[in-house]
């Protein structure tokens, strides 16, 4: 794959002048951003702001009838989310999108599906090339629920888990990819203060230790001025702040738009 | 105290993700098979030739939906269609050359109807649900269809229906009119312990990951890079493949040829359905249990019933079994989708801990 060769801070993704239509709602106006490599990249907004739809553009889910996306370094056609997915690209849901009728174990281990080879004949004796690619795969899973500390819930279905936990299985699914470029889809929402503090710090462990790069959606926005490098704000689909949390913070746009109402 | 995991601790990922971690299940799992195999000592040929029998071919189909529509969550009214693929290929087969042994065809016919499966599975990636399970509709009509119109697969016999030729192994017959009920019965209980063997290795493997990852949210899965459509085309060959080797024991171990003819048809799909949702759909263990019931319960009625001094006439015991089966299926759909294999696993959990509440 070509871009390999991106070091800290050179440009990963770029969007631009993108805009999504459903019919006649008009999700996203002319928006365009970037990512660097390594960073932390926080996109904020009022709700219906056109956050998520953005990270579905990027992962291939939504096909934007204008602009264009650039993935290291190569512009993007229109491809499926498979296609994104071994490029490199994984993510979180708003809405929980665990595999309900599997263990936690199992959900995460489908996250290592493209990195798994070993061929059919195999799977059918689990045997030879199958059951070593298995516990090879099983160990880089259990090195996950250690850092996420969810040892405990590793053979519970997780749809019988508290939303909470819900939330960090699908950040180790996501991992498990060893995605280049994480997007997280509001990964607090719903969370108390105890469990926020935790996502919070596995969400920095990861960018620090892994220096995987990760796009955040998040409400709360002293989270999001502690764990960013820089923002976009959106705001009915147009992008009207984009810099520093600082610089974003100090905004008159954004004050008005965003951090004046509710927060 | 018989049944506990306390001091069994798993030092290997390899123990730890073999299909029964806890011993004692490891043996009665060996139990069961060496009974199942000595069965034929302790009991009658009608026994054998009308009970294990039938349960083991309706077991093997089960099986086979069970991993498309339990695991993958692809609903199928084509599994008559794809049994009876299986068994005219195999028919086919072994007439077109005789030389080979019967065994090879039984399984090489899977391929026939894993085409069969795939072709009629394409339409799965754009509807789901009930309208794909009319899609597979199609296959039982056209199959129908065929073994009318096309004299070549019943080779031409003035009856239409065919009878099967003897086969032996090691000089045994194990096909035809001579085969008696126990060498049939071992010979499909060997296919079946392998092919029950196999399946549990793919569920538990990454195709068994990615069948349920598609079942439980598909959108996701593709987001993990998992193909929708190959996966799915996978499960619709992989599971159209046990059904027909199913039919195709079922033509050979069981019907003997015959009235097999008007057997692959649209009851034997419902049959089969109703078999997985008792037994429970995503489990291996669903398909024994719910073929077990589905087929005992008319025997019982019918059989067991007079046995024991009841009477009750062959019609009313059809009545009977009709209704309790119904009952059956209301109650699981609502109460316990996952069927009796989770009752099961229910009290497993519960003797686990037994006699301690937690
Ligand atoms: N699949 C869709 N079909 C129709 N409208 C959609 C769809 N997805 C998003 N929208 C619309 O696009 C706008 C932005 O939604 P969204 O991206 O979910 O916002 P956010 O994540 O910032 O809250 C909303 O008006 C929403 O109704
Ligand atoms: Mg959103």
């Amino acid at each position: 794959m070509s871009g390999a060769g991106l070091g800290k801070g050179d440009e990963l993704l770029k969007v631009e002048n993108v805009s999504l239509r459903f019919g006649g709602v008009k999700a996203i106006t002319d928006v365009s951003f970037d990512i660097r490599k390594g960073e932390i990249r926080a996109i904020i907004g009022p709700n219906g702001a056109g956050k998520t739809s953005m990270l579905n553009c990027i992962n291939g889910f939504y096909h934007p009838q204008e602009g264009a996306i650039t993935y290291k370094g190569i512009k993007r056609g229109r491809m499926r989310p498979y296609v994104a997915a071994s490029q490199g690209i994984a993510r979180t849901f708003q809405n929980v999108a665990l595999f309900k009728g599997m263990t936690t174990l199992d959900n995460i281990m489908v996250g290592r599906t493209l990195k798994m080879s070993s061929p059919f004949f195999w799977q059918l004796w689990r045997h030879g090339p199958a059951m070593r690619e298995e516990v090879e795969h099983r160990r880089f899973v259990e090195e996950i629920i250690d850092f996420l500390e969810i040892e405990h819930i590793r053979k519970v279905p997780v749809g019988k888990l508290p939303y909470g936990l819900q939330k960090r299985v699908e950040l180790g699914r996501a991992l498990a990819m060893q995605p280049e470029l994480l997007l997280l889809d509001e990964p607090m929402a719903g969370m108390n203060l105890e469990e926020k503090e935790d996502m919070c710090r596995f969400i920095l462990d990861v960018s620090s230790q892994y220096g995987t790069t990760i796009a955040l959606i998040e409400h709360d926005i002293g989270v999001v001025m502690d764990l960013s490098d820089r923002v976009v704000v959106l705001e009915y689909g147009r992008k009207i702040a984009d810099g520093t949390p600082d610089v974003v913070k100090a905004d008159q746009k954004v004050i008005d738009a965003y951090l004046g109402v509710g927060h | 105290m018989l049944y506990r995991e306390a001091g069994q601790f798993k030092t290997t990922y390899e123990a730890d993700m073999a299909v029964f971690p806890i011993r004692q299940d490891r043996i009665g799992l060996g139990l069961i098979i060496l009974a199942a195999f000595l069965l034929p000592l302790f009991s009658s040929d009608f026994f054998i030739g009308t009970v294990m029998v039938p349960f083991l071919v309706f077991s093997l189909a089960a099986i086979g939906l069970n991993l498309l529509t339990g695991y993958t969550g692809l609903l199928s009214l084509g599994t008559g269609a794809f049994m009876g693929v299986g068994a005219y290929a195999c028919y086919k087969l072994t007439i077109a050359f005789p030389e080979v042994n019967v065994l090879i065809w039984i399984v090489a016919s899977g391929f026939f109807s894993a085409a069969v499966g795939v072709l009629f599975g394409l339409p799965s990636l754009r509807i789901k649900g009930f309208y794909l399970a009319v899609a597979t509709l199609a296959a039982q009509f056209v199959l129908e269809w065929c073994v009318v119109r096309i004299p070549w697969l019943y080779n031409y016999s003035s009856s239409g229906s065919i009878d099967v030729p003897t086969r032996t192994l090691f000089d045994i017959a194990i096909t035809g009119p001579q085969a008696t009920p126990t060498t049939r019965y071992l010979v499909l209980l060997s296919i079946v312990v392998i092919f029950t063997w196999i399946a549990s290795n793919i569920v538990r493997g990454r195709i068994g990951r990615m069948w349920m990852a598609i079942r439980d949210m598909d959108i996701a899965a593709e987001l993990m890079g998992i193909r929708p459509l190959q996966t799915k085309l996978l499960a619709f060959a992989v599971s159209s493949f046990y059904c027909g080797v199913a039919g195709a024991v079922m033509m050979f171990l069981w019907y003997g040829g015959g009235e097999a003819k008007d057997a692959f048809n649209i009851n034997l799909s419902f049959n089969i359905l109703f078999m997985i949702i008792i037994g429970g759909l995503g489990a291996l263990l669903g398909a024994f249990l719910g073929a077990g019931l589905l087929h005992l319960v008319p025997i019982f009625l019918k059989f067991g019933l007079p046995a024991l001094g009841v009477p009750i006439g062959g019609e009313t015991a059809e009545h009977w079994t009709h209704i309790i089966i119904g009952m059956l299926i209301i109650f699981f759909l609502i109460v316990e989708p996952h069927g009796l294999a989770r009752l099961w696993s229910i009290t497993k959990q519960k003797l686990r801990m037994w006699p301690f509440p937690y």
